[in-house]
């Protein structure tokens, strides 16, 4: 298993290379330079700061030199924010968007896997079509339409919730809703169908003619099998989650990478807004990782050779 | 159930024998979720289309005489205005034409691209196979979201640029698909029947693997338009998509969250269009591939 997580983490070392050098060639050939403000600087100036940030240097010195700070987890400076290295902002804004989007995720699973495996059991009932009906809901109204939906509703008629910041838990709540239900949705789709399949199984005809409690049959010989898919769906899950958190954090004001790259995007923050994507990159590869040892203690058919 | 339908043929009724399409297609006129969706989805696209020819509003016009004017049945403006008087009924099938489109050209593209490169590794297999599935692997792991994003700051908002930003990052499940399906296809006698005849390569893939996916392409279809309509709806929700006065519905969306406390229709109504489009195309999309592989139900 070691082995097979060395291998993975070498296999990721083209996919972060080609997305390292997307970064510096979208970066340079964009147009307008990071230092072009409304105010022409003297060109002394200018070719002091270019200097200071090697704009100066020919591009493929500039290509190594990234590489080589990258390797070393150094994102270089902020364009945009004097004296704030790029490091830095992750280090504020990444803890913020962890809890946020570890929330949302948590919240997809906690409510996402119940729903879907109940819908299962009580398959072509009444309950299976509520249920099915709410997922399909749930995927169809994007996130983007369902927070200031919220807002409208909870906090601008109802004084229920803040709209906006982060003070308490309550700040939370519909940011969490409003990035997990998509997700939560996907997840009861999921394990619907792979409920209803383990259901059918011979494994679990045996363990049923054995005279086990329907229950047992249920928590124990199909739970664990129906929740694969639901694993593996954990990757693309984090991956959207993350995607999701870019409009959520601008829509409630909270101060995480998402939120980061949206300003530094519009700011032409060049050096922050590839930091922040290259940071992505590596965590979906991280988290990609991880999700794929994790299926395979679920799942003893899977091996790693 | 593909196998009952062969043994019918084979027991010697062909005039009656029912293919794999014409099984789906009562197995789809089955579904009245589905076939509910069709109507509504139906409807929209006419009323997308046809709506605002109708309306005696256009969708530019600023009439300061009736700005924040609340949804009325009973005047011209059924769906109210907006802060520079715009009118809202025609400006949501306005935006519903932009969405629409993009959805339907952006998944054309992602089609093309996504049917020739998986058909192409599928057929060749081998190691062209593997070093082409590994270059879609890696693109797997790319963060495209956020270069799209780029690509709208960095150069400008141009509608063509959406067009082929959200089709060139979409056709990687299409080729992963497309790619499985032909594996199993290349194994058909009927294709061996047409290398043996003497077929090319390219005329084999071309007129006998590609229409054999039609099915798959079909699901696949349904259920990416949604995807791209969201898509382009999240890139103008950020400000990054189509730009004033033309209009989408994610950019309408926007308008109406900034104006959410004054004016909440501007807000409900594009949503509600948004929502309901989706849901229709979800439903439909589920309701094929039920239809064409039903092992779920």
């Amino acid at each position: 298993m070691l082995s097979y997580a060395l291998r993975r983490l070498l296999g990721a070392i083209p996919t972060l290379l080609i997305l390292l050098t997307l970064a510096f060639v979208m970066m340079r050939a964009a147009p307008g330079g990071p230092f072009d403000a409304d105010r022409e600087l003297p060109a002394q100036v200018k070719a002091n700061l270019e200097a200071k940030y090697h704009l100066d240097e020919p591009l493929y010195q500039q290509y190594g030199r990234y590489l080589w700070d990258i390797a070393h987890f150094d994102f270089g400076p902020s364009f945009q924010y004097r004296d704030i290295t790029v490091n830095d902002l992750i280090a504020s804004g990444f803890p913020v968007s962890l809890k946020l989007g570890g929330a949302s995720l948590a919240f997809a699973l906690l409510f996402g896997v119940p729903l879907g495996m109940v819908a299962a059991l009580r398959q072509n009932r009444p309950a299976d079509y509520a249920a099915m009906t709410t997922a399909m809901l749930g995927i169809s109204i994007p996130n983007f339409v369902l927070a200031p939906l919220m807002i409208l509703l909870f906090a601008v008629y109802n004084d229920w919730l803040p709209a906006g910041g982060l003070g308490s838990w309550q700040n939370y709540v519909m940011p969490v809703l409003a990035l997990g239900t998509a997700m939560m949705a996907y997840v009861a789709r999921l394990s619907r169908a792979s409920t209803i399949e383990v259901m059918r199984s011979n494994y679990v005809r045996t363990a049923r003619a054995k005279g086990l409690s329907a229950r047992r049959v249920v928590w124990v010989h199909a739970l664990p099998a129906a929740l694969t898919p639901v694993v593996s769906f954990l990757g693309p899950a984090a991956a959207g989650i993350i995607t999701g958190s870019v409009v959520i954090e601008t829509i409630f004001g909270i101060p995480g990478l998402g939120q980061f790259f949206v300003q530094g995007a519009l700011n032409r923050d060049y050096t922050l807004v590839m930091g922040v994507v290259l940071f992505y990159g590596m965590l979906i590869v991280a988290f990609n990782l991880v999700v794929d040892l994790l299926y395979g203690w679920l799942d003893p058919r899977v091996s790693y050779s | 159930m593909s196998s009952r339908a062969d043994e019918i043929e084979i027991a010697g009724a062909p005039e009656k024998g029912r293919s794999l399409f014409s099984d789906a297609l009562l197995r789809l006129r089955a579904n009245r979720a589905a076939l509910a969706s069709l109507g509504l989805l139906g409807f929209i696209v006419v009323a997308v289309v046809v709506g605002p020819w109708l309306s005696p509003h256009d969708y530019f016009t600023q009439n300061y005489g009736a700005i924040w004017v609340p949804p009325t049945m009973t005047e011209s403006h059924w769906f109210g205005t907006d802060g520079l008087g715009r009118d809202l009924f025609v400006r949501a099938l306005e935006g519903g034409r932009i969405s629409l489109l993009i959805g339907l050209v952006a998944t054309l593209v992602s089609l093309v691209i996504g049917v020739a490169y998986g058909a192409t590794a599928g057929y060749a297999g081998g190691r062209v196979d593997g070093v082409m599935m590994r270059i879609v692997d890696i693109l797997y792991a790319m963060p495209f979201l956020f270069f799209v994003i780029l690509l709208m700051v960095f150069f400008g908002r141009n509608i063509l640029l959406i067009f082929v930003a959200i089709g060139a990052i979409n056709w990687l499940d299409m080729a992963r698909i497309v790619r499985g399906q032909t594996l199993a296809l290349k194994q058909q006698p009927f294709i061996e029947a047409a290398r043996m005849s003497g077929a090319s390569p390219f005329a084999i893939v071309l007129r006998h693997i590609v229409p054999n996916l039609l099915g798959v392409v079909a699901v696949y279809i349904t259920l990416t338009i949604p995807q791209v309509i969201l898509f382009e709806s999240f890139l103008s929700f950020l400000g990054l998509g189509v730009q004033e006065p033309a209009t989408s519905w994610g950019a309408l969306i926007k308008d109406g969250a900034d104006e959410m406390g004054r004016a909440p229709w501007l807000l409900i109504v594009p949503a509600v269009f948004l929502a309901v489009t989706l849901f229709c195309f979800n439903f439909i999309g589920d309701g094929l591939r039920d239809a064409l592989d039903p092992k779920d139900r």
